[in-house]
């Protein structure tokens, strides 16, 4: 069986190899994501993001376990930042999953966002494919901690939860910019904290003074996440936003334009290094390179030029 | 994107002290391996399962409490179980050189006790990781 087929027939190794491969652009893995494309679009994408020390980790650790009750089968993608100095990472989330480690049905994988600076890595989005494919019913993305711009998570996930925490302050003001904005589902976690009832006014406010979105308007439910509490709600209202999402279309208008920022994304891959590998890589660029250098020639007419050879 | 070597940071077995596997992941994010830790108290199904799904080059254990000749082992033998015998295994921490022999026939590649510098570490990995 080559890696495709172990992977498809439920291999936790290939499966892993396989991620490995496609994180570090193997040779091979442009035909093993060929491969294995037929077989996705099956699972149900949840991303969980929020500030830094949120209970990220914890609140997809517990909601694991009730899917699991419910008999279905868990991948997930663990997001931790690349040290941009080293290019080393210490991807901890585990840490808050060791219960799952044994559960057959669930299979964690962590990775670093290895210079990507959207709250995921460049690859987060094949590695969930691959999950699908191995036939995980529930795939959960969890971000980097995020700040108010890394948003990517919405560009994989079929529902997002935001998950904050009170005693924030002043600070829901900063990220409501960015983060707020992409929930489907709030999860106050730590709720055994003072300032939840704070917390959740200002996003209800929020809420009312953002209602671009009329047909679903973002629950806010309470989390202890390190106690258990408040899951079952938490996953309840996912359920509401799945059934919604197929019940308006959205799941299918959501997953168009995810089809058509991949394609756009690969063909801008390709591209790039179709130029790189043509046209910068040559002798004659770095001539040209020198002679912008001495304002001899501007870079835009360069770069025109350049395109219209390669175009050709 | 060029290969990452990835490691497991691991702690089997009941032992708190977790000074030293901090500072052994910390060294070796900084010298650009991406790292797993784990935590605290894991057994060694554990630890050779989340080396499996992580498919990570390398497993570094560290162990101050004594119970490194019957942990390490079983360790290194579950990776044989699993068709792992490719990942490098490494230990560290309170483990009297006496043992280090029996370690090493056991299958674990190299052992480092208290006072061992970052540097070593790295380098011994760097130059045995398959
Ligand atoms: C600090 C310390 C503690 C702290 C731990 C804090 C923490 N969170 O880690 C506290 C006070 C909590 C503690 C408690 C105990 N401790 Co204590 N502790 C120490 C002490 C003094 C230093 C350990 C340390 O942190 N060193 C600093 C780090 C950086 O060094 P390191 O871990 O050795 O790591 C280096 C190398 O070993 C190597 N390395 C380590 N791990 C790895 C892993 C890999 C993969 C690699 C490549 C390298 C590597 O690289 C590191 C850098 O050089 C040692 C004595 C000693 N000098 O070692 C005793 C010691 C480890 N403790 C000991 C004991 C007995 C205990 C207790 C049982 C005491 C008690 N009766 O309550 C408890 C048990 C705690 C528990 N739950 O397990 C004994 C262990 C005896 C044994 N092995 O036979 C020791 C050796 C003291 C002694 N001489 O008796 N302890
Ligand atoms: N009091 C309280 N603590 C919690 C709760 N949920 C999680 N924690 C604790 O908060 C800390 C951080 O939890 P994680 O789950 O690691 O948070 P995270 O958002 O994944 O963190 P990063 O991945 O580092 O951004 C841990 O010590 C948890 O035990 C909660 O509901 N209440
Ligand atoms: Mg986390």
């Amino acid at each position: 069986m080559n890696i495709v087929e172990q992977v498809l027939a439920g291999s936790k190794r290939a499966l892993a190899r396989a991620i490995t491969a496609v994180e570090n652009e193997y040779d091979e893995a442009v035909e093993i994501m060929q491969q294995l494309y037929p077989h996705t679009g099956r699972a149900h994408v949840i991303g969980i993001t929020g500030p830094p020390g949120a209970g990220k980790s914890t609140l997809t650790d517990k909601l694991t376990k009730e899917y699991r009750r419910q008999g279905k089968t868990v991948g997930i993608i663990a997001v931790d930042p690349t040290s941009p100095f080293s290019g080393g990472a210490i991807l901890g989330d585990r840490i808050r999953m060791n219960e799952l480690t044994l559960d057959e049905g669930v299979f964690i994988r962590s990775m670093g966002t290895r210079g990507s600076l959207g709250g995921l890595s460049r690859k987060t989005a094949e590695a969930v494919k691959i999950m699908d494919a191995a036939g995980k019913d529930i795939v959960f993305i969890e971000t980097v901690g995020v700040g108010q711009s890394e948003v990517d998570v919405i560009k994989a996930a079929d529902t997002t939860i935001v998950v904050l925490v009170p005693g924030l302050g002043d600070d829901i003001q900063a990220i409501k910019a960015g983060i707020l904005e992409i929930a489907d589902i709030f999860a106050i976690n730590k709720a055994d904290r003072e300032g939840v009832e704070r917390l959740n006014t200002e996003i209800e406010m929020m809420l009312e003074l953002n209602q671009t979105r009329v047909d679903w308007r973002p629950p806010v439910k309470r989390t202890v996440a390190s106690l258990g509490e408040g899951i079952t709600e938490l996953l309840v209202a996912v359920e509401e936003h799945i059934s919604y999402l197929q019940k308006s279309d959205q799941l299918s208008m959501r997953r168009t334009k995810r089809t058509k920022n991949e394609l756009m994304a690969l063909l801008d891959e390709q591209i790039g290094r179709y130029i790189l590998k043509n046209i910068t890589s040559s002798g004659e660029f770095t001539a040209v390179v020198a002679a912008v250098e001495r304002r001899e020639r501007d870079p835009y007419s360069v770069v025109a030029n350049l395109l219209r050879q390669v175009l050709r | 994107m060029e290969k990452r070597i990835r490691v497991l940071v691991a702690k089997p077995g009941l032992d708190g002290h977790d000074r030293g596997a901090k500072v052994v992941a910390r060294a070796l994010r900084d010298a650009g391996f991406e790292v797993i830790y784990t935590g605290l108290r894991q057994t060694p199904e554990q630890i050779v399962e989340a080396a499996l799904q992580e498919d990570v080059a390398v497993i570094a254990l560290s162990l101050l409490s004594g119970a490194h000749n019957h942990l390490f082992p079983r360790i290194v033998e579950l990776c044989r179980q699993k068709d792992m015998s490719d990942v490098l295994i490494v230990g560290g921490g309170v483990i009297p050189d006496t043992d280090i022999p029996g370690l090493k026939a056991a299958g674990v590649a190299e052992v480092f006790t208290p006072g061992t510098t970052t540097s070593a570490i790295i380098e011994f990995i760097q130059t045995n990781v398959k």
